[in-house]
């Protein structure tokens, strides 16, 4: 079974601000970490692996430091690693992202599954997963919780499509995205880090892609684009209570506002 | 292409110089500076930075970017998720939302229904204000597959020509919004929580970023149709008006090759009543100044006793504390109830972008610097241990 799991580096908190007046974003933090979400992709992959054997490979697109997020793989388990980095990939959006992964995958070889955390901490948007899902022309299924039987022809699992969970069998290869909880993460090994050091990251750029048009990556690959950037309102305003009963206060003010009606 | 130039000799600070970037594409190595591949050319170091350190490089002619025309893409798409016989309200809000961007520019609102038998749901949809709904019956619709429904809307997109498509950000939504897009070749700009539209039917989208810490303002220019995906509860769903209207059915077949599927569903397990935060006209949310699980208690009975739900913020469900489905915030629900009272919650972005439409919001904590207090309506500054109890007290007297 050969198993890709697409992973990504991230900020180590999104905890940024906007300066109102200047429209620059102040970041206190500028160290990473692997996205937290990618984890249970990648434990994930690894548990098929003890079930069913094979490979696991991770594939990561971002700048020449993205190389530990691949590094921690190594020591999570993870078999073989590629780093997607050239400047044409500098400005991608959404599509532009999934685009250039996919010809990765397409350049390292054929996979029976792909696994995707859910969304990561720095874009939200959950949908990288399935745009590469398109471009590899494989079935995606989102939102999976658990992973019932691997054979070498098809997968059986229960995703949840929102209003109730679904027990399905896709066909392989498939592209998934696990939700957080599908399984606990196993810590990083120093055994495995150590083990795992001289281990190459095989780099990926452009060149090693099959469309090497420049206008499908990067900004002039991106249909959207950002207008400006601002931090976020606050209109409200507040009344604030800062001393007295405030206990009887905010009953005579639920009372007031007619919150207690069905309680009498 | 664009791209940035970097001056080394006229940066005083080179080890400075990444600070300078939101996106972290600045990179400081063996004394010099460059700019990685996370550039998203802001420009923020070409006006913020040293001066004429940063250069914008624009490299003229090589990308022959074909400009759309925008009198082909009129329209706005709306795909309706549909839950068994019932629309999903997500859908609904979006119609709404449809019909008021469409209605500035003198345009035709679209609906995209698929199922194996949805006759009750197109009924149900022409009391909204929706004029053509293309609808796909047929049993390969009868359970989402990603392969049939992503044709399906490939398909209305195809003949429609809608300037821009609208789609829930569901579970489902987010599986199909970006695989058409990706089929399409056009942008998507995901969880918008504002929709505009220009009188060239360029489609101004607003997004939370990094967490929510930065709202992003968004355009499609060059593509379309513009796709944006939009969570329940962010809009107002329109009234249901009791006449039907006139509203357009089209329905449309495709290829059997279209409709085949790598997936079998097996079975559907539907979700127990449960808790749906989303649904609560009171919510009571806690967040990690609540100290301990132990303390969870208190304010399950505050919940129960005003006949409303308890939420909780992340921290909260990522200790265990608390069931996931119950989390307010950017990666869990959006609630719009009468009354949220925020007890010992601090008020992130992430938090605060899910729940900050609520009718009134009273926030209890005791720090008065509390961004909580940014967005509460009543800001209560004291021990929420102090204030509950009393307030049960009171509660329980009167009942």
């Amino acid at each position: 079974m050969e198993i890709l799991v697409l992973i990504k580096q991230v900020p180590l908190d999104s905890n940024v601000g906007v300066d109102p007046k200047t429209g620059v974003i102040k970041r206190e933090n500028a160290e990473t970490k692997l996205n937290p979400y990618d984890l249970f992709a990648l434990e994930t992959a690894l548990r098929l692996k003890e079930l069913a054997g094979g490979i696991v490979t991770v594939l990561t697109m971002g700048p020449p430091q993205a190389e530990a997020a691949i590094r921690e793989a190594f020591a999570m388990g993870a078999d073989a690693g590629y780093l997607l980095t050239d400047r044409a990939f500098a400005g991608s959006d959404v599509l532009a992202t999934s685009y250039a992964l996919s010809q990765a995958i397409k350049a390292i070889g054929a996979f029976d599954l792909v696994v995707c955390g859910k969304q990561t901490t720095d874009g939200d948007t959950a949908q990288v997963g399935s745009e590469c899902s398109e471009f590899l022309g494989v079935p995606c299924l989102a939102n999976v919780q658990t992973i019932e039987v691997i054979d070498p022809g098809a997968v059986t699992l229960v995703y949840d499509a929102g209003n109730s969970f679904i027990r399905a069998t896709v066909q392989l290869p498939v592209l998934i995205s696990v939700d957080k909880d599908i399984c606990q993460p196993r810590l990083p090994s120093w055994n495995r880090m150590q083990a795992s050091k001289g281990r190459v990251v095989k780099k990926i750029t452009l060149d090693d892609l099959a469309d090497k048009n420049r206008s499908h990556y990067g900004l002039d690959g991106s249909p959207t684009q950002v207008v400006r950037i601002f931090p976020p309102e606050h209109e409200t305003t507040t009344e604030l209570w800062d001393d007295g009963d405030l206990a009887s206060r905010l009953f005579s003010f639920l009372q007031e506002k007619k919150f207690l009606q069905e309680l009498a | 292409m664009k791209t940035i130039l970097v001056h080394q000799a006229l940066i005083p600070n080179p080890a400075d110089a990444p600070k300078l970037c939101p996106f972290g594409a600045i990179a400081f190595q063996e004394g010099s500076v460059s700019i990685t591949e996370q550039c998203r050319l802001c420009l923020v170091c070409v006006k913020k930075g040293p001066r004429g350190a940063f250069e914008l490089q624009e490299e003229q002619a090589t990308s022959q970017r074909p400009v759309i025309d925008r009198e082909k893409w009129q329209g706005i798409l709306v795909y309706v998720e549909r839950y068994g016989r019932s629309i999903h309200p997500v859908s609904l809000e979006m119609i709404g939302k449809a019909h008021e961007l469409a209605d500035k520019l003198g345009q035709p609102v679209y609906a995209v229904v698929a199922g194996d038998a949805v006759a009750q749901v197109v009924e149900e949809l022409a009391h909204y204000p929706v004029d053509v709904a293309y609808v796909y019956e047929h049993p390969a619709f009868k359970d989402f597959r990603i392969e049939p429904y992503t044709a399906a809307l490939e398909d209305a997109i195809g003949t429609l020509h809608p300037s821009a498509v609208l789609v829930g950000g569901t579970n489902i939504g987010r599986m199909l919004a970006p695989r058409t897009a990706a089929r399409v070749r056009t942008g998507l700009t995901a969880d918008c929580t504002f929709l505009d539209i220009q009188k060239n039917g360029d489609l101004d989208q607003i997004r939370p970023a990094f967490g929510g810490n930065i709202m992003a303002h968004i355009r499609t220019p060059n593509h379309r149709p513009q796709f944006a995906t939009v969570r329940y509860k962010i809009f107002d769903a329109p009234s249901r008006s009791p006449q039907a209207g006139q509203l357009a059915v089209v329905h449309r077949t495709l290829r059997e090759q279209s409709l085949h599927s790598a997936v079998s569903v097996l079975s559907e397990t539907p979700k127990g009543a449960g808790v749906f935060i989303e649904d609560a006209d009171v919510v009571v949310a806690v967040g990690k100044g609540i100290g301990k699980r132990e303390n969870i208690g208190l304010f399950e009975t505050l919940a129960t006793k005003l006949h409303g739900q308890l939420a909780c913020t992340r921290p909260l469900v990522e200790d265990g504390w608390i069931d996931p489905r119950r989390q307010i915030g950017l990666s869990g629900r959006t609630v719009k109830p009468k009354l949220i009272i925020a007890c010992g919650i601090s008020g992130s972005v992430q938090f605060v972008a899910g729940m900050k439409s609520s009718d009134c919001i009273v926030a209890i904590n005791n720090d008065p610097q509390a961004a909580i207090f940014n967005v509460a309506h009543i800001g209560i500054v004291g021990d929420v241990f102090s204030i509950v109890p009393a307030l049960l007290d009171k509660l329980a007297k009167r009942g």
